[in-house]
């Protein structure tokens, strides 16, 4: 049961690191600000989200577990406004502000 | 090298690049955003060093309070001309400049490298004493009970701090109030962010400053998160500053230092020393005392990003 | 174990820090601002992986200081970027 529960956190944070990867790859290779937003707030919402999932089952407690998906749940709400905030600055000011 | 090495030295490395880019960056907005980087890079390398209190105070004070106030101050030199007297810094100024720079790396460096292997410290007698603070957290007890008096200075040097700034305005807004009006229908993006995040972060800002007592945390902290939870609800325009001439804010800002210095006289006459707790009262006198200047460090962060009035004030 | 979770906070940090590139290059200021972003969930990620194979007390509490500030940087940003909305009665502009 450990074993699995381990391969399962190991393939989960490696798929958080893909993420991670594929929104740095974005956010250099996308042509305009607002498509590079787009790349930066999709990978790292679900980059951050597997991680949080890989390392659930190493947690120490119920309430451990439960701060880690507080911090996930924390860092959306302020990716998604972040991406809001800084989209509509974009477009406010020009592309090259 | 192990893992723990290679990620050890990466960071360093990482460190490093980041500082020397915001030296050289192209303009002050640049730089700030390469100081905002460089201080989340630098609570992470704290968290190596095992000085989790120090990282948790860079990343509540380099990403919050600090990065609000450096980025709006390069907003407003943005708008601002170049002065001539930033095209007249001439190659030997600029020599000048880096030279000191690198003596002062340099010393620093060779203080680092030249330290004995058992450098002279206090901390093994701190610890044992720790019991009888009746604290668990080391860092706490050394701020809050066996150098107390510094820690009251400190807060003291922060309330000089927002005189100093109040002290920037006009004569005719003289004790009015910083920032802008409450917006009559403020920004629903960042309205819906602050009203989501000030409530969890108000409840995360005390459980910091209480479980100081015994994990990493404490008031500074805990007061800086509580800073940034009033400074996210004013950028929201939900609320404004307060008055500089209102009551009740500057016995807030005195609040903490005061209840410090009226402790730290009481302890002259009931303890037998000037700062002194009585033996058995430590740790509720302890938690007493950082309650105060956890209100005081949440009112006197806003208000020193906030600057100084900009509007006359209301009798 | 833990050796992978070092290995994948490196990586984290090293994909992210690569994204640094944008901050020197980016056209734009608001390129800077995505790229400081990104190296916040970076780091938040790399920290609870740290937390995670180090067992270090204290770490989770860093970590959720850095989500709750996330995105006060970008908050910042945009407030002294725009223009405001309605003039204001006392405009204070003395030097």
């Amino acid at each position: 049961m450990s074993l699995a529960l381990d391969l399962f956190s190991i393939a989960a944070i490696s798929a958080g690191v893909f993420f991670f990867l594929a929104g740095t790859v974005g956010l250099l290779r996308f042509p305009d600000a607002l498509s590079r937003l787009h790349a930066l707030t999709k990978a790292d919402n679900l980059g951050l989200g597997l991680i949080v999932l890989g390392l659930l089952p190493r947690a120490e407690s119920l309430l451990a577990a439960l701060m880690l998906v507080a911090i996930w749940a924390l860092v959306q709400l302020a990716g998604a406004t972040a991406a809001q905030l800084i989209g509509r600055a974009v477009r406010r000011k020009g592309p090259a502000i | 090298m192990s893992v723990l090495q290679a990620l050890d030295v990466g960071l360093a490395f990482l460190v490093f690049a980041v500082a020397a880019w915001t030296v050289f960056a192209p303009g002050p907005f640049a730089a700030t955003v390469g100081y905002v980087v460089y201080g989340l890079l630098l609570s992470l390398v704290w968290i190596r060093l095992f000085a989790v209190d120090v990282a948790l105070t860079e990343a509540a004070i380099g990403s919050g309070v600090t990065g609000v106030l450096l980025i709006g101050a390069a907003a407003r030199l943005r708008g601002a001309e170049t002065t001539p007297a930033e095209e007249a810094l001439t190659g030997l100024t600029r020599l000048f400049a880096a030279g000191l720079c690198l003596l002062v790396a340099a010393a620093l460096a060779a203080v680092v490298l030249l330290l004995p292997d058992q450098g002279p410290t206090l901390a093994p007698q701190s610890m044992e004493r720790l019991p009888e603070t009746g604290l668990g957290n080391p860092v706490t007890a050394v701020l809050i009970a066996f150098r107390s008096f510094d820690t009251m200075l400190e807060k003291v040097v922060l309330v000089l701090g927002v005189v100093g700034v109040w002290s920037l305005a006009a004569d005719r807004y003289w004790g009015g109030a910083p920032g802008e009006a409450r917006a009559e229908r403020p920004e629903p993006t960042l309205a819906f962010f602050a009203q989501m995040l000030a409530p969890i972060g108000i409840l995360v800002g005390v459980h910091v400053f209480w479980v100081g007592a015994d994990e990493p945390g404490g008031a500074f902290q805990g007061g800086a998160i509580l800073a940034a939870m009033w400074m996210i609800v004013m950028m929201a325009r939900l609320t404004e500053a307060p008055q500089a001439s209102a009551f009740w804010l500057r016995l807030a800002l005195i609040a903490g230092p005061a209840v410090f210095l009226a402790a730290g006289v009481a302890g002259a006459v009931v303890a037998g020393g000037f700062f002194a707790y009585p033996p058995g009262l430590a740790k509720p006198l302890i938690l007493f005392i950082e309650t105060f200047m956890t209100f005081t460090i949440a009112v006197t962060l806003p208000m020193l990003v906030a600057g100084p009035p900009r509007r006359e004030p209301r009798r | 174990m833990s050796d992978f979770l070092l290995a994948t906070a490196g990586a984290i940090l090293f994909t992210v820090a690569v994204g640094l590139v944008r901050i020197l290059g980016g056209p734009g200021d608001a390129d800077r601002m995505m790229a400081a972003q990104l190296i916040g969930t970076g780091g938040i990620a790399s920290l609870l992986l740290i937390a995670a194979a180090t067992g270090a007390r204290g770490v989770d509490d860093v970590a959720l200081g850095l989500a709750i500030l996330a995105a006060f940087a970008s908050a910042a940003f945009v407030n002294s970027g725009a223009p405001a909305e309605e003039p204001d009665p006392n405009p204070a502009d003395d030097r």
